[in-house]
């Protein structure tokens, strides 16, 4: 069977919209005193508020508003006073049978993402809610309605949520995991969450729906949930605007409803259809009083924001001309700062960028220091090391052997000892001991020509152990067979 | 005994906490069987708690302003391993984990809980018939209903159970039991007391307030649960209140309007009876007498606050009842699966008036139904808010009846709603716009029966409505004697 296949026909267009859930990591849950903190034992981190009891009363957690409203300033949102609501529905994992969310007043609202290839991603709002406990169903098949029992953990009830709603503004699977990836990377910078999707900390639910190519119109979309990592959530939606595209080929159309992202079978399967959905019943939470930020609080948030991934990209980007990934790769592992230093100390930029992002893919690379690094790149630059022996001087430098230093480095190696009349004098020799090879070097056979540049370049970097400039010894080759 | 007389006795060490128990238990023990004011009462947990005080007398520490004062507590405030049921099926045998903050404040001040007392289900009721275990009778005259939903507590302190008991009033239920049953009753201003620990009803709306014979015992109790508390979000952070100085300051000076609409006037509200409006007429006369002012005033949307008060009240309650799914607590009718399990629970744990209400405000919230009922009451209560507090530019206070009554027989109103809602009428009002209001007793009905009246004021104006309170106390014509 194919589940699916990788694009969509030229005449269809993909129309696509993210529910973001993130798990705030403050210390205690949104509305008591609990620890914030996962526990394997079921029900250990529970109080009478977060399981509902009957006569507790929820208070906010102000912290968790702080960081919900810094999420907002980062992703350009207005901050408004706001409103917590109830939203009624019965489900065993609801301890009170209403989640406290927002509604018609949210905290955050009319913002953008902008992607690494300056795509923008409009953001419709991101608002403040309590999470559920989690149900297991035992017997049956497993699901709620054919279970032969239950079990419910509260230990999740009651963290802290940030729902980040986008407009429907992503046209491509690849635009739809940028945007996820972003929103990861700023979540990171502005330490609000851990974002990890593998561990439930960040969930990503997507409104899937195509159109034909040249239309604005929206067509209906399928909500699909239970996406467990980013190149699932490419999957999903392939496999989901696919599905809509034979419909429609059909003479057919999708009806709206939530669909369950089966990630083992690659298919999704409908849930329930939002025709007969629960009408919510929103209004206000009476138990909480509104939220009103004040100017001078939005004003200490934007001045202690740090500089977000797009525009650490951006300051680097206009130093070099790297591709745009290796911007992404330095600033998503926080080595922008370190090749910045080595920029301003004089290194060259592109090869500055290229040599983290291919050498410096460690966990800790803290000894290295920006003049190290500018110093490394100069002495690669002035060919006192090669490519090879750059990349085995930044690794033993990340490993803080002779202090990070690379001179000390190479000169423990003895890499700088090559100079290049040392080089001509073993290239001559070689011409000398292999006449036969030598000839068919500068014969017009380019197939034999290339073999025999192979042979060597190889018999150099043997005698030398590699220390050899590859550049200078072709360099070399060329100026003895034009000679 | 007064409470004030108890409380002195005993922290004086002239009588013992343990013997003043000994002998409210055996006048329950005696009485009880007939009146029903208690669900539970909790005789060996009051002769320790007595005991207790009787320890700190004997070691010289502070027992507390109210030492060895016995209370009974509506049982829908939660209390440590003692069972709250709400007078309801659904909740019964549930004992709370923890005390409500009004509960722990008057342990705090040595007074002694001696039961939980009966209450129209949930506190959905006038006449305390709406419990799932039996009606309370009225101790004044037993073929007459307490009032409600307080009636417990209004009952225990007639009937000489206790000299002081905790009520919730909602939309009237301490008040209107308090002037069935001749006793002072005092619904403090929304927030003044925290409602931590009280089985919410109408969380918007919800108060708890206190019972006694006299305004200086009921002053007395509000000082002690009045005040701050973090658990309540909704709580004003203010201390708590000093009443007891100002109880002899007198009316001198002060303005008292009639609010018309309220009692009889020009637009009246009808069904008020004439002997209930000539007491409420002698009340403003005897604070003329003392010194006071009083003049004729209008509110005119008091009148329409029984209609928004039956859409805000039933609204709150539809969502905050849902929790009794029987997941968690309480009763669980066992069913095939989680949702049918749900239904059988509800089914059979809630009383018919209990549903009424819940369906009253599931529609009135529901998608397409919200602007015309839930969100026009809304609007009401913005509209009663505006123009109390034009009228309080003016006057200091306002007087009017406060049921239209006095207590009706058993069984009188059960048929209609309608006709049990009216009782309300002259209570709901300082509910909707969370101002505190207080009923005193002021002479007696042609049926001989005491009829209430009640003084309002704005937001925090317990002081003045204390000191106005004191005055009618003293000008009341005597206990049980036809004005």
């Amino acid at each position: 069977m194919s589940v699916h296949e990788p694009s969509l026909p030229d005449e269809w267009e993909l129309v696509v919209g993210l529910e973001v859930h993130v798990e705030l990591h403050t210390a205690t849950k949104l509305f008591c005193g609990c620890p914030n903190v996962f526990s394997h034992e079921p029900n250990t981190n529970v109080c009478p508020t977060c399981v509902g009891l009957p006569g507790s009363l929820p208070v906010m957690n102000e912290k968790a508003v702080e960081f919900a409203m810094r999420l907002g300033r980062a992703l350009g949102c207005d901050v408004h006073p706001s409103v917590m609501a109830r939203k009624n529905y019965f489900y065993p994992d609801m301890a009170k049978d209403f989640q406290t969310t927002q509604y018609d007043q949210p905290t955050n609202a009319d913002g953008e993402l902008a992607l690494a290839d300056s795509t923008v991603v409009g953001i419709e709002r991101a608002h403040i809610e309590e999470d559920a406990g989690k149900t297991t169903h035992v017997g049956g098949g497993g699901r709620i309605n054919d279970a032969t029992y239950s079990l419910v953990d509260y230990n999740r009830a009651g963290v802290p949520l940030v729902e980040i709603v986008s407009r429907p503004d992503i046209r491509t699977v690849e635009h739809a995991k940028a945007y996820v990836s972003e929103l990861r990377e700023i979540l990171l910078a502005i330490d609000v969450s851990d974002a990890k999707m593998e561990e439930g900390s960040m969930r990503v639910d997507a409104n899937v729906s195509v159109r034909p190519m040249g239309s604005d119109e929206l067509r209906t979309r399928c909500e699909l949930k239970n996406i467990n990592s980013v190149r699932s959530l490419g999957r999903a939606i392939e496999y989901e605007a696919r599905r809509h595209v034979d419909l429609y080929a059909n003479g057919e159309a999708p009806r709206q409803e939530t669909r369950h992202w089966d990630e083992e079978g690659g298919r999704s399967t409908a849930g329930r259809s939002k025709e007969d959905a629960d009408d919510y019943r929103y209004f206000q939470e009476p138990d909480l009083v509104p939220l009103a930020p004040t100017p001078e609080q939005i004003a200490e948030i934007d001045a202690s924001m740090p500089v977000l991934p797009a525009a650490r990209r951006a300051r680097l980007g206009e130093l070099s001309s790297v591709a745009d990934e290796v911007l992404v790769t330095v600033v998503e592992r926080g080595q922008d700062a370190l090749a910045l230093g080595a920029i301003e100390a004089g290194a060259d930029a592109d090869k500055v960028l290229t040599r983290i992002q291919n050498d410096l893919a460690v966990d800790d690379w803290s000894a290295v220091t920006s003049e190290s690094l500018a110093t490394l790149i100069q002495m690669e630059t002035d060919g006192e090391l090669t490519a090879t022996q750059a990349k085995q001087v930044l690794g033993e430098m990340a490993a803080g052997e002779h202090g990070g230093d690379p001179k000390a480095i190479a000169a423990g190696h003895g890499f700088e000892a090559m100079e290049s009349d040392e080089l001509e004098t073993l290239v001559d020799q070689l011409i000398a001991d292999n006449p036969d090879e030598w000839s068919r070097f500068v014969g017009d056979d380019d197939g034999d020509r290339k073999k025999m540049q192979g042979f060597f370049t190889g018999q150099i970097m043997k005698a030398t152990k590699g220390q050899a400039d590859g550049r200078a010894v072709a360099q070399l080759l060329a100026q003895k067979s034009a000679g | 005994m007064s409470a004030l007389d108890i409380a002195a006795a005993v922290r004086s060490g002239e009588r013992s906490a343990v013997d003043v128990i000994d002998e409210h238990l055996a006048r329950i023990d005696a009485g009880d069987g007939e009146i029903h004011a208690f669900n539970l009462v909790t005789a060996d947990a009051a002769r320790e708690a007595a005991a207790a005080v009787d320890a700190a007398v004997a070691a010289g520490e502070d027992p507390g302003p109210l030492a060895g004062v016995p209370i009974a507590i509506k049982d829908n405030m939660c209390t440590t391993g003692v069972a709250t049921t709400c007078s309801s099926k659904i909740l019964e045998g549930w004992e709370p984990p923890y005390d409500a903050t009004a509960i722990q404040r008057v342990r705090a001040s040595g007074a002694v809980m001696v039961g939980k007392t009966n209450l129209d289900e949930f506190a959905m009721g006038s006449s305390t018939e709406n419990s799932a275990f039996g009606p309370t009778l009225n101790p004044l005259d037993t073929s007459r209903v307490p009032g409600g939903s307080s009636g417990g507590s209004a009952a225990a302190v007639a009937a000489d159970f206790a000299p002081l008991s905790l009520g919730s009033d909602t939309g009237g239920s301490i008040r209107q039991p308090a002037a069935f049953c001749g006793l002072v009753g005092m619904k403090p201003t929304y927030g003044a007391v925290s409602r931590y620990g009280l089985i919410a009803f109408g969380s918007s709306l919800d108060q708890i307030g206190p019972f006694s014979k006299t305004v200086a015992e009921s002053a007395a109790l509000l000082e002690v649960i009045g005040g701050h508390d973090p658990l309540d979000s909704t709580s004003i952070d203010q201390p708590a209140f000093d009443l007891s100085s100002v109880l002899d300051r007198g009316v001198e000076g002060m303005r008292i309007g009639i609010l018309r609409e309220l009692s009889g006037g020009e637009g009246s509200v009808e069904g008020l009876s004439a002997d209930v409006l000539a007491r409420t007429n002698d009340a403003a006369a005897a604070l003329e007498a003392a010194g006071a002012t009083v003049v004729d005033v209008s509110v005119p949307s008091s009148t329409l606050g029984l209609s928004a008060y039956y859409l805000v009240a039933p609204a709150e309650a539809s969502s905050n009842l849902s929790r009794f799914d029987g997941v968690r607590y309480g009763l669980r009718v066992d069913a095939p699966t989680t949702g049918e399990m749900m239904t059988a629970t509800r089914t059979a744990g809630f009383g018919p008036e209990v549903k009424r209400r819940i369906m009253l405000g599931t529609y009135a919230l529901s998608a397409g139904y919200y602007d015309a009922f839930y969100g026009k009451a809304l609007k009401v209560r913005t509209m009663m808010l505006d123009e109390f507090a034009s009228v309080y530019a003016d006057v200091d206070l306002l007087l009017t009846p406060t049921a239209p009554t006095t207590a009706f027989p058993l069984g009188d109103r059960t048929a209609d709603p309608m006709t049990m809602y009216v009782n309300d009428v002259c209570t709901i009002p300082s509910n909707l716009v969370g101002h505190p209001a207080i009923s005193v007793p002021f002479g007696v009905g042609d049926d001989g029966l005491p009829v209430g009246v009640q003084l309002l004021g704005p937001a925090l104006s317990e002081p003045t409505i204390y000191q106005a309170a004191a005055a009618l106390e003293a000008a009341a014509p005597g206990e049980g004697s036809p004005s």
